[in-house]
């Protein structure tokens, strides 16, 4: 299970009104396994700045992030980057590939960064799944902004991460791969148990979550909380 | 981060910013090497020319102004030719002080058909010489006898082959240890064959006489001070006691090649360090923009499990290869460029010039490859280690 504890980030700036603001603040929320969670909220609102902070990439000005029960910032960076590795599947906003390497080398790159080969048949598998199979040796300049979302998606999918964090994951897809891609992450939480959070604008989100939280100036409001 | 062969493969499937950064640090490498090689042969140059003489004070005729024809002689191997009478070895042996004393004799060879050019044939007396036989000792435990020669390495003509000098054959009994000075292109004979290479060479029209009359002659005395006695001093009573005679300190000889040897140092040292600083500016310039355009890769790789620790080892590993590979570039085009031209250097340099042994440049080979490593790391340090300190969630936000 991963756990907000009142979780608060803090930005300074250096013009206009007040000198700092809240991107996220007090937040507290609690993603289960083999559920789906939306979070949805208007541009700005702290839903990115909330996912960073519940992947362990960005430390929190006031809070706790928990995993089971290992408090993510209390780990030194080593810990927290293994971990991070092992046990968090973050897809992000915008392009997240490493140029250098192919698809099929970037889906199996985590896990060679977590000290293992790497599941070359598995990756090829989601590859599949996602309509991209026949991309994995084409290098990321190669792909279009869709392809390389759905590399993304099955880079984490690919993992044997427990957590699946995805910020818009169906930002650059047509309603077809929309459709498509919650279907597989809709079957990662049911069938594989995981615990999955989507960030989305997209109505079509809602379909599958469980629960629905909806962020406004960086605090959080409960819309439909799973039974 | 080792494992998963990320290094590598950045540097082999971004060959423009590899190649960039080779080059880079191959001109780095190839200044200090190339610069290391000449002042460490200039160096060597000069002792093996100040070993190779290994006497204290030189007597010269002073009618030869000779101070600048000896040095131009010992330094670049200009043929020339001055004469005393040999009466002046017998009152150089009279001065109080003087423990050893060996004269040599001087002839410019025709265009001889051993050589494109003119060699400096110098005369030795076996019996009394003390600098140019150890020398010939390390090559041959002949003496030299009648018609017999020893060459230096620079001279075309082995042991065993015969050399015609002035219409005289002589016989080549060996072939010199290389001193990377003027006495690489002489000719070396006993005092028996250099009268009658002289008279050869008057046949031919070539004068030596001096006006005093038709004796003996000789063109310096080579001199070593008995222990306990004050070198100038010496000097001083030769000056006064040999008519017709300079004395000069040996050491005296080099100080022009010494000084020209410190300019040269000073001018490479200066230069070698000026692009060392230069590159430095250069790498930290490069590899803060070169970080900055990969914060997103960085970012993303923290966000897939990298550690600060394995992304600074990451963009160190991708400098130090390329430093590494830069560093092997860089010596190996410089050797390509000193080694197949040190007699032009020599030439234009007009200074003793002696290439060290492989130990020696395999030293500075390796040196300069781990210098050239070590500042590639420590330039890329700097962005390892700014970039460990930020925030990967706010790079992916910032959206860079």
């Amino acid at each position: 299970m991963l756990r907000a504890e009142n979780l608060s980030k803090r930005y300074f700036r250096k013009t206009g009104g007040a000198n700092h603001f809240f991107a996220v603040k007090d937040v507290s929320l609690e993603l289960r396994p083999g559920e789906v969670t939306l979070l949805s909220g208007r541009s700005g609102s702290g839903k990115t700045t909330l996912l960073n902070m519940l992947s362990g990439l960005l430390t929190p000005t006031d809070g706790k992030v928990w995993l089971d029960d290992i408090d993510l910032y209390r780990m030194d960076d080593a810990s927290l980057s293994k971990l991070r590795g092992e046990c968090i599947g973050v897809i992000p906003q915008g392009r997240s590939a490493i140029e250098t390497l192919t698809v099929l080398e970037n889906i199996l790159l985590p896990q060679q960064l977590c000290g293992e080969k790497g599941d070359a048949k598995a990756a090829e598998g989601w590859l599949d799944a996602l309509g991209i199979a026949h991309l994995m040796n084409a290098r990321p300049a190669e792909l279009s902004g869709g392809e390389l979302r759905r590399m993304a998606i099955a880079r984490a999918l690919a993992s044997s991460a427990p957590v699946i964090l995805a910020d818009e994951p169906t930002g650059d897809l047509d309603d077809e791969n929309t459709a498509l891609v919650l279907d597989l992450l809709h079957d990662a939480a049911k069938k594989a148990g995981r615990v999955v959070l989507l960030v989305s604008h997209d109505g079509e989100a809602a379909r599958i979550a469980d629960s629905l939280y909806r962020m406004d100036g960086g605090a959080i409001k409960v819309e439909r909380e799973a039974l | 981060m080792i494992k998963s062969g990320l290094p590598i493969r950045n540097l082999l499937r971004r060959p423009g910013r590899t190649v960039a950064l080779v080059l880079l640090t191959a001109f780095l490498a190839l200044s200090v090497f190339g610069g290391s090689i000449v002042v460490s042969s200039l160096r060597s140059g000069l002792d093996s020319l100040q070993a190779r003489l290994g006497a204290d004070i030189i007597v010269l005729p002073s009618s030869a102004r000779s101070k600048v024809n000896f040095q131009e002689l010992l330094l670049q191997g200009t043929a020339g030719a001055f004469y005393m009478s040999a009466d002046a070895l017998d009152r150089v042996r009279e001065v109080e002080g003087v423990e050893l004393a060996a004269p040599q004799t001087f002839l410019a060879s025709l265009k001889a058909d051993c050589c494109a050019v003119k060699v400096q044939v110098i005369g030795i007396d076996p019996e009394a010489d003390f600098t140019v036989q150890p020398w010939i000792a390390q090559s041959t435990s002949r003496e030299l006898g009648d018609m017999d020669v020893a060459v230096g390495c620079k001279v075309n003509a082995n042991a065993g082959e015969s050399l015609k000098l002035y219409g005289q054959h002589c016989h080549v009994v060996a072939k010199l240890a290389e001193t990377g000075t003027g006495l690489d292109t002489a000719v070396y004979c006993n005092m028996d064959t250099m009268r009658t290479l002289l008279i050869a060479a008057e046949a031919k029209g070539v004068t030596h006489k001096i006006s005093s009359g038709d004796g003996d002659v000789i063109s310096a005395v080579y001199v070593k001070a008995a222990d306990g006695y004050d070198i100038d001093g010496v000097m001083a009573k030769i000056n006064a006691h040999v008519r017709k005679a300079s004395a000069v300190r040996a050491r005296s000889l080099f100080t022009g090649a010494a000084d020209s040897l410190a300019g040269i140092s000073r001018t490479v040292s200066i230069l070698a360090g000026a692009v060392w600083a230069l590159a430095l500016v250069i790498l930290l310039i490069a590899f803060m923009m070169m970080t900055r355009e990969r914060r997103r890769e960085f970012a993303v790789l923290r966000l897939l499990g990298a550690s600060r620790k394995g992304l600074s080892s990451l963009i160190l590993i991708e400098t130090a290869l390329c430093g590494l590979a830069g560093g092997v570039l860089g010596v190996g085009l410089a050797a390509m460029l000193v080694f197949p031209f040190t007699t032009l250097i020599e030439t234009k340099l007009g200074l003793p010039y002696l290439t060290p042994g492989m130990g020696t440049i395999l030293l500075l080979a390796i040196a300069t490859v781990l210098a050239t490593v070590l500042i590639g790391a420590l330039a890329s340090a700097f962005s390892a280690h700014r970039l460990s300190r930020t925030d990967p969630g706010t790079t992916l936000r910032e959206g860079a």
